[in-house]
Order: structure tokens, then C-alpha cells, then sequence
């Protein structure tokens, strides 16, 4: 088959038809390089809701669900199970499921109605009961039940650090300016997997080095990622991958059970977690079994619940692709987002993803999170060139740092950054550099040369560095797991080498698993490594002049960007 | 073009009668009638039958390499996604293997379209250990069958950066893995608008091959050279 043949649909254009010069330069905007489909709800490609979604409906019997969205327990896929089982308070059900859907929706929006009555309402719903509830609401809507619904009172950014060369040094600087730049939590990836150790311990140095308290994590496969984090290389973790059919879970050996026990062997070492979904995955991988996306989602988000994951990572994330080529694709994306927030859930909203070749059109998407603001408004800001960015690119990158910057002091909206300044920004890279020098050093790992260092230091991505030995380094990272090496020789080489207080703040952070209050719902840490989260700082949002509001010294750091006239200058 | 009344009643009729039509159909909500052309559609191509096929047997020789494609290859599916033959990919993977003294042998995966699935497989199957799962797009991993599935010698997950040259050196790699050399792994290529450009048609793609499974039948023998 051709490749030509994909384009299914294609308009019927008479080829020898004299064209216009001004639909000429409109199919020659980015925006028309991107990818569209219509509705397919046979193959998944429906956003809201598919002809063939099940109708809402529960039966308790004995404390027991024992019908579940039109299907009655003996027909049971294992994700209706679990759901019914795990996910839905049983002792809610019947009187939630009573409530009509309509008006669900509008408490939602409803600024006398909290928070709380709205989590303790949901806690009885359905899947298809909540996807039939997204449906009544309009994007502006899902704005305001997101401002109202999200955990934690002020909304948090999180961080992509990665490059090309899986260079560990520059993802110290990078993760160490990232750090100075706001960016709560910063999570890595691999272009080469088995950099994996040594690509977490830089994250850890790095972050460290920006700014004291910032959470980190390496999204590798599965059981690395755990060791990683038993070990002490990360501090929370991330990829714990929830599927809305079973065929996708089989495809990946996994279940919702063994996802709930992956979960507790990380919560039993004390680390923060969370799952990732996203709507289109089923699509992609070709097992959507005719449901819209939002309702496949809002399984997944069910499953999540019930496997006692304090949050998610979702908004289509890594299948925005899918989702955004199919009409009112974003609109159920941030849909998507404010189940996790009704569900009680952390949500880290995605936006780290590329889709679009349209600055307008990715611009446009993430004001639908950014606005109302989320636990994470990232689940991945690229704080490097998206060339760098090994996650396959987001939808911002670190040339958009002043733009993103220039947003929040025109709307006054908090979004997680600050402006820094260049002197800053070179300070924090090298002290990170440096730092990874040292221990590597003493940890008897590859060299990291003073030329490498300075290049690091003034790079903007990885064309601007020197390129290092990959297969000495992957032999030196697999030598690293094999000496049993963990996050305490890090804090003993940085402070035999003279880095006390980058020592003492990894350190703290290992410390974070034996307080353990940062598994707490939507947990961040200050620079003073306490917890905020949306237990000791719940969001309290109920209408104008309550919730959060930039003001005081953060609005005044919002002002401060860089390139203001100066009037002695002038 | 002259307008008379008999054109313009025809027009009328015709217009009336699509309007007709279009009540009569139990549109599902909020469907365009664009969207027509694609719903009530169950399939993108038809099944093939592979009545005949010769399971792929356990390979013994210690050199060699076993590349698993997809249920689509070759058939269904002629180029990757970014356009290139898939002849041609075959060709020089095994191209790549030879170079570095090593053998190779094409088996089709027919109960799993999950490319690092089809690569552990084939890395279980291969008598060296290591095998190298390629699906239709062009997506490609290299494994070995000691590793977790999700984990990987060196994986290409952007099938559209993929060029010739690439294939040829994942072959030479896979083979060098084959004989304990220190490898350097293929470096990577990034593009970061490869989604926005490339995703609606990789799960296009993804379901041609995957609406080719047929899981009884493992892994099946398969020359590739058509």
C-alpha cells in the first residue's frame, strides 16, 4: 500500500482546476501540515462520545456491583472489575447514580457548590455515568470545574530534562536552570535506555543545584524505574502506564492488578506516585472496541483510583496526535483532565507533547490548562531545545521560556515559572556541572572534562556540547548498577569533594521517603523541603475572592520579566 | 450554461431526496455527514490467509539473527511510513548482518503487533539470542531474549527519520551485539514535530497490521524476498 492511499479522505479536487492564490498560501500554513481524520467511531477516532458507548447504569446487591454500565457482573471484562470492585464508593452508588447527569454538571460549574460535595457526589458515579457529565460541559465550563476541582491551591509546572546525546552533564545544567526557572518536578528520558543511571543521578545533582526541593524521576521500563528509585536516584515516579481496554493491558503483560502492586512497591519504599493514561493510546494501538476516547479515559482514570495512586498524568499525553485530529479533540482533552481532578486525583495535565506545526494551535491548547491552572499545567515542559527533547518533543520547549513568561504577567496567571536572569541561569549550570564532575570522579565513573564542563555551561542544547563515548559510558552506567551504588554514595561524594549543600539537599530528599508526607495527594516541596499538597494546602477555590490569586511577592516576580524599557535609557 | 425551469426542478429533486436520506439515517449524535464515508467501516483492508505458512522453528545456529516483522509486511503494507520500500529495509538489514559475519533468518510475528513484543520473540527464536523486530511503518527494535520486554538493546521510534543507512547499521549492530563487541549504539535523531505530522497515519497503519494478527499462528517463516 501507498502511502498516498492513507489519505482516505481527501476532497475531490479537480486537478485542473486554475487555484487560488489565497487558498494557495492557506494550505501552505503550518496548521495544514498537521493530521486530521474524521469521525470513526468503529476505529476509536471519536473525541466525546461514540454511538457505541454503554449507558450508565449500576445494581448493588450484597455490598457488591453486580452491574456496571449495562453489563452485569459475569460479564465483567477485568477492568469492569476492578472498577466495580476498587474504584466506586459502593455505599454512594445508587444515590449518586440517581442524581442527573445534567445536574452533576452543573454543580460543577456552580461556585456555592465545594469542592468536597462535588468529590463526595463523584465518588458514586460510573465511567459512563462521568463521560455522559464531561459531555454537558462546555470548554469554558471545564475551565471553571478545573479552577475549582484542582487538588492542590496553587498550581505547580514540571520539567522535561533531556538531550540527543544523553549527555548526564547537560542534563545537570539544564535540570539546575530548570530548577531556578520554577519547574516543581523534573522527569528524564533516554535516547539510549542504559543511560538510565546515569542520566537519574544528574537529574538529582542537577535539580538539586537550581533549586532546593524539586521532586525528579527517570521514565525508563518499568522494573528500572523502580530499582532507579529504590535506590535513590529519583524521588517520585511517573509511568505507570493504565490501559481503557483489556487488549492493550495484555499487549503490555500488565493488568490492573499487577499496576496496583507496582504501585505498592513503590509507596512501600516511600516514594510519590503517580500513573499515566491519555486518551488515543487504545486508538493507536488498534483496540479502542468502538468507545470514544473520553469514556476509554475514563476507565483508565477509574482504574488509577482504585489501585490507590495519589495522582495521574493524563491529557492524551503521548497520543495528542490521535486526539487532537479528531473534531473537539482538545475539548476532551482538558475533559480528560478534570475527571482526574473529580476523581480527587493530582493531575499533571500533559501539554508535553508536540501535535501541532501551528504556534497558534499549540498556543491555543494549552490555554485551556493553563488558565484555570492544574496540579502540573506540564507534565513535561521542555527545558531544552525540543531538538534535545527526547520525549519525542513537547509542546513548549526552552525557547519558549519568555513567551510563556510574557502569558503569565499579561493575564496575571500563575504558571509555575519566574524570569531569571543570565548571570543566574550561568551560575546554576556550572555549580551543576561541576558537581556531576566531582562525583563521577569520585565515583570512578567516566571522565567528565573541564572542556565538557564550560561547554555545558554557555550551551543552549546539545549541538553547542562535545560529544562524549557512548559505549564507555553505557558500560560504566551498567558497572554503577552492578556495585550496588545508591542515592547515599551520591550525597557521600558530593560532600567528600566539597559540594556540603548540594550533599545536605539530597540528603533532605531521601529523607522525604521515611517522612512520607510527600505521597500525599499533589505533593511539591518548597525550598525548605516542606510539603505542599493538596491535604495541608487543599484548593479552596468557591468564586471570586476566594482560592488562589496572584498577588504579593509572587505577582511581583511574574512583572519582573527581562525585557522591560528602561526609562533612564530611554 | 442556460438555466431552465427543468434544471432547476431537477436540482430541487435532488436535493430533496438527499435531505430525505439524511433523516432516515439513525446519525449517531453530533456526526457530520463527512463522516459517513468512514463510520459503519469494521476493516481497512481484508484478512489474507495464510493457509500453508511453516512455523518458525527454534534456531540452534549461534550466529544467528532473527528478524521479525509485521503481519502486514510485504502484503498489506509495501513501504514505512516514511516512504521507503520495505524490500529494500529487509535488504539491508540482512546486509548489515553479513557484514559482520553473522546470519540471518525472516520470520513473520502474527500474534503481536507491539514491536518490542515482536523483537523479544524473535530474540527468544534466534539461536545467537538477539533478534530484531521490525513493523510495516518501520518502527524497529533490537532485543535480546534475556531482557524485559519493555527494555531493549536500541530502539528507532521514530519510523519517519529512518533512512537506509540506518537499516544497514542496525543490522551491523545486532550482529556485533551477537559477538561481544563493545557496541556503540546508533545515534539518535530527534523531530520533534514528528507527531503533528505522522500520528493520525501511524494508527492507520497500525491497524492494517494489526487487523492481520492471526495468534494461532506464532511466528511464521517468511523469506521476504517477493
Amino acid at each position: 500500500m501507498t502511502a498516498e492511499s492513507y489519505n482516505i479522505v481527501c476532497s475531490d479536487k479537480n486537478n485542473n482546476m486554475k487555484r487560488s492564490k489565497r487558498i494557495e498560501t492557506l494550505d501552505r500554513r503550518a496548521v495544514n501540515m498537521d493530521g486530521f481524520i474524521d469521525e470513526w467511531p468503529e476505529m476509536g477516532f471519536v473525541a466525546m462520545h461514540s454511538p457505541y458507548d454503554p449507558k450508565p447504569s449500576v445494581k448493588v446487591e450484597n455490598g457488591v456491583i453486580t452491574e456496571l454500565d449495562g453489563k452485569s457482573r459475569e460479564k465483567f471484562d477485568f477492568i469492569d472489575q476492578f472498577i466495580a470492585d476498587y474504584a466506586i464508593r459502593i455505599d454512594r452508588a445508587e444515590k449518586s447514580m440517581a442524581i442527573p447527569s445534567l445536574e452533576i454538571a452543573r454543580k460543577i460549574v456552580d461556585i456555592h457548590v465545594t469542592r468536597k460535595e462535588i468529590l463526595e457526589i463523584v465518588s458514586g458515579i460510573t465511567p459512563a455515568k462521568m463521560a455522559e457529565v464531561i459531555n454537558y460541559l462546555n470548554v469554558v465550563e471545564m475551565m471553571m470545574g478545573m479552577q475549582k476541582m484542582r487538588a492542590r491551591k496553587v498550581p505547580g509546572n514540571q520539567a522535561h530534562i533531556t538531550n540527543l546525546k544523553d549527555d548526564p552533564v547537560q542534563i545537570a545544567a539544564d535540570a539546575a536552570e530548570g530548577a531556578l526557572r520554577g519547574f516543581s518536578e523534573e522527569e528524564t528520558t533516554m535516547g539510549v535506555a542504559r543511560y538510565a543511571p546515569f542520566s537519574s543521578i544528574a537529574l538529582l545533582i542537577g535539580s538539586q543545584a537550581g533549586r532546593k526541593g524539586v521532586l525528579t524521576q527517570c521514565s525508563a521500563e518499568e522494573a528500572t524505574e523502580l530499582e532507579l528509585g529504590i535506590r535513590g536516584f529519583t524521588t517520585y515516579a511517573e509511568t505507570l502506564s493504565v490501559y481503557g481496554t483489556e487488549k492493550v493491558f495484555v499487549d503490555g503483560d500488565d493488568t490492573p492488578y499487577s499496576k496496583a502492586f507496582l504501585n505498592s512497591a513503590y509507596a512501600s519504599r516511600g516514594l510519590k506516585v503517580r500513573f499515566t493514561s491519555g486518551s488515543g493510546s487504545e486508538v493507536l494501538m488498534g483496540s479502542s472496541e468502538k468507545k470514544s476516547m473520553l469514556y476509554l479515559e475514563c476507565r483508565c482514570l477509574y482504574c488509577t483510583k482504585g489501585a490507590g495512586s495519589q495522582g495521574i498524568q493524563n491529557g492524551s499525553v503521548s497520543c495528542i496526535g490521535v486526539t487532537a485530529g479528531v473534531p473537539a479533540g482538545i475539548r476532551e482533552v482538558i475533559g480528560e483532565n478534570l475527571v482526574a481532578a473529580l476523581l480527587g486525583l493530582e493531575c499533571a495535565s500533559s501539554n508535553d507533547q508536540s501535535f501541532s506545526n501551528s504556534d497558534m494551535r499549540r498556543t491555543a491548547r494549552t490555554m485551556l490548562q493553563f488558565m484555570p491552572g492544574t496540579d502540573f499545567i506540564f507534565s513535561g515542559y521542555a527545558a531544552e531545545p525540543n531538538y534535545d527533547n527526547m520525549f519525542a518533543g513537547s509542546n513548549f520547549d526552552a525557547e519558549d521560556f519568555d513567551d510563556y513568561n510574557v502569558m503569565q504577567r499579561d493575564m496575571q496567571v500563575d504558571g509555575g515559572l519566574r524570569p531569571v536572569t543570565e548571570e543566574e541561569v550561568i551560575r546554576v549550570r556550572r555549580y551543576a556541572a561541576k558537581a556531576v564532575q566531582a562525583v563521577f570522579k569520585y565515583l570512578g565513573l567516566t571522565e567528565v572534562t573541564d572542556e565538557q564542563v564550560e561547554a555545558v555551561v554557555y550551551a543552549h542544547g546539545s549541538k553547542d556540547t562535545l560529544n562524549r563515548d557512548a559505549a564507555a559510558d553505557i558500560m560504566s552506567a551498567d558497572d554503577l548498577m552492578k556495585r550496588g551504588i545508591t542515592g547515599v554514595d551520591v550525597v557521600k561524594a558530593l560532600s567528600e569533594t566539597g559540594f556540603e549543600e548540594l550533599a545536605e539537599s539530597i540528603l533532605n530528599m531521601l529523607k522525604q521517603r521515611v517522612i512520607g508526607d510527600y505521597m500525599h495527594t499533589a505533593a511539591i516541596l518548597d525550598e525548605n523541603f516542606q510539603v505542599m499538597s493538596g491535604v495541608n494546602t487543599p484548593n479552596d477555590y468557591q468564586g471570586p475572592g476566594t482560592g488562589y490569586r496572584v498577588d504579593g511577592k509572587r505577582w511581583e516576580e511574574i512583572k519582573a520579566i527581562p525585557h522591560r524599557i528602561n526609562i533612564d535609557e530611554f | 450554461m442556460e438555466i431552465n425551469e427543468q434544471l432547476i426542478q431537477a436540482i430541487t429533486k435532488a436535493v430533496v431526496e438527499q435531505l430525505k436520506a439524511g433523516e432516515t439515517q439513525s446519525a449517531p449524535v453530533e456526526t457530520a455527514p463527512a463522516a459517513a464515508k468512514l463510520a459503519g467501516k469494521t476493516r481497512m483492508r481484508p484478512k489474507r490467509s495464510y493457509v500453508g505458512a511453516v512455523k518458525a522453528a527454534q534456531g540452534t545456529n549461534p550466529k544467528e539473527i532473527v528478524i521479525g516483522v509485521g503481519a502486514a509486511f510485504q502484503t498489506e503494507i509495501t513501504k514505512t511510513i516514511g516512504g521507503i520500500p520495505l524490500d529494500e529495509v529487509l535488504r539491508n538489514v540482512k546486509a548489515g548482518i553479513e557484514e559482520e559475519g553473522m546470519v540471518s533468518r525472516v520470520v513473520k510475528v502474527m500474534d503481536t503487533s507491539d514491536v518490542g513484543f515482536m523483537a523479544l520473540q524473535s530474540a527468544k527464536l534466534s539461536g545467537s539470542g538477539i533478534g530484531i523486530g521490525i513493523q510495516s511503518k518501520g518502527t524497529t527494535v533490537i532485543h535480546q531474549k534475556d531482557l524485559y520486554p519493555l527494555s531493549n538493546l536500541e530502539l528507532f521510534p521514530q519510523a519517519p527519520l529512518m533512512n537506509l543507512d540506518t537499516y544497514r547499521k542496525i543490522g551491523r549492530n545486532a550482529a556485533k551485539y551477537v559477538k561481544g563487541e563493545k557496541v556503540t549504539p546508533i545515534e539518535c535523531t530527534n523531530d520533534p514535530m514528528v507527531r503533528a505530522k505522522f500520528q493520525v497515519k501511524a494508527a492507520l497503519m497500525h491497524i492494517v497490521e494489526t487487523e492481520q494478527l492471526e495468534p494461532e499462528l506464532g511466528m511464521i517463516e517468511w523469506e521476504g524476498g517477493r
